[in-house]
């Protein structure tokens, strides 16, 4: 299958098999008016199976919510056709309206302005907290 | 400016402070009567709860301070939609510090990130409720002289009962508590405090449904109330309500020096009878919580 090469933009690389409308839909690249293209299911030594998202224009992609998902994720910023920036992502300390608190006793529930925030509180387990009442993210 | 929204946020050398105010307080309250003269506390009670509201206002008023506040939401600017972020920026105009219960849980987190003035949680849903365990490990401070080298025991409602989780947390960095869960099947304390807090301190504790079982083993006893609001289900809150009632009988094999606390108010689960018993401290636990909130409201107003 041929997918054209990007002149500038960005190649979302080593998203696991399958995860590939998710980091579309957290990114809301559904937005772009620029060319995108899912590839799933690509070969890769390293993981069997992978999924890569190439984004035919140059934009700020928003490591934090690709480190929440996943951190294997790698991020390559292309300029010239030429691979100009590799970034490695870690799992960010907090994350901000990524995802909402689903606990219905929660204050966000009825104050709806209120940004949804959470924070790392178990990196080995890659557990979330809703910085209001604590509840694990989901 | 500092807010209390969670009794982890204090360290243990400022909890034992607290403890030592509240104790020269207990000592000497005449020396306090005037700390807090002109200076207002505002309570902002968004669900009714009479017992820790009066708390705070016989605390501000015992340091010479006045108060001010509502009693519920349906009284407040938050029946007409005002958020908690405003309301804290509102009050904060009137008051220099403002006590805050409001049921769902975060509030005072949220009203503490708008105010300018310092926000005491005084309960957030099922969520925190601090001065409540600060009052609890006054009391236990009071009635054993320590805080260390102790069994407790929780007895109830251990899955919902936020005073427990609360207090667990805060006595697992005491050395030497051993702690023993008594509970009926369905409301076990959460897995997920057992591996946080008792297996990641390496606190021995075990989880067993008879009270009368392990009775001679403890130095304290923290029952609790099965509460009807923290039940989805109506018939699940009528079985399991009655499960565990302290009896003069209970108590016949307990340790002639073991503490009964309750957070209060209770149902039915300590029998009147036990009240006359010496070892019932739940009302001195009552008073302990006007002098611990005393304390905390001179630290966070910064009073000498």
């Amino acid at each position: 299958m041929h997918i054209d090469s990007i002149k500038n933009g960005v190649v979302i690389d080593h998203i696991k098999a399958g995860k590939s409308m998710e980091v579309y839909n957290y990114l809301e690249l559904d937005k772009l008016d620029c060319t995108v293209a899912i590839i799933k299911n690509v070969s890769s030594k390293k993981m069997g199976r992978k999924d890569i998202i190439k984004i035919d224009s140059e934009m700020e992609v928003d490591l934090d919510v690709l480190g929440y998902i996943d951190s294997e994720i790698t991020v390559n910023i292309i300029k010239n056709e030429i691979l100009c920036e590799k970034k490695k992502l870690t799992l960010p300390s907090q994350i901000k309206d990524v995802v909402k608190c689903k606990n219905p006793r929660c204050i966000t529930t009825t104050e709806q302005e209120l940004p949804h925030i959470f924070k790392l509180t178990d990196a080995e387990t890659q557990t979330y907290r809703c910085i209001y009442c604590e509840a694990k993210a989901k | 400016m500092r807010s209390l929204i969670d009794i982890l946020s204090l360290s243990t050398e400022e909890i034992d402070e607290l403890i030592a105010v509240a104790e020269d307080i207990i000592a000497r309250p005449e020396a306090y009567r005037e700390k807090c003269r002109y200076k207002k506390l505002a309570t902002l009670f968004f669900e009714p709860s009479t017992r820790t509201r009066l708390s705070f206002e016989a605390a501000m008023y015992e340091l010479g301070g006045s108060v001010l506040g509502f009693s519920e939401a349906n009284s407040s600017s938050a029946a007409k939609g005002e958020s908690v972020a405003d309301t804290a920026r509102t009050v904060s105009c009137y008051a220099d510090i403002i006590a805050m219960r409001h049921p769902k849980e975060g509030a005072p987190l949220v009203a503490s990130m708008a105010a300018s003035v310092p926000i005491i949680n005084a309960g957030d849903g099922g969520h925190n409720h601090p001065t409540q365990t600060l009052t609890d490990l006054l009391t236990i401070k009071r009635e054993k002289g320590r805080l260390n080298n102790m069994t407790v025991g929780f007895c109830g409602d251990l899955k919902f009962g936020r005073t427990v989780h609360s207090l667990i947390e805060a006595l697992s960095r005491y050395t030497g508590i051993k702690v023993v869960l008594i509970s009926p099947e369905e409301l076990k304390l959460p897995g997920y405090l057992k591996k946080d807090i008792l297996d990641a301190k390496e606190i021995e504790y075990t989880e067993t449904t008879d009270l009368s079982a392990v009775m001679p083993k403890l130095d304290i006893l923290y029952m609790t109330r099965v509460q009807r609001e923290r039940f989805f289900n109506e018939e699940d809150y009528l079985r399991l309500k009655d499960s565990y009632i302290l009896t003069p009988e209970k108590l016949e094999n307990a340790k002639s020096d073991l503490a009964i606390l309750h957070p209060l108010p209770r149902v039915n689960e300590i029998h009147t009878s036990v009240d006359a018993d010496p070892r019932a401290c739940y009302f001195r636990q009552v008073l302990n919580g006007k002098f611990i909130r005393m304390a905390l409201i001179l630290k966070l107003l910064e009073v000498e």
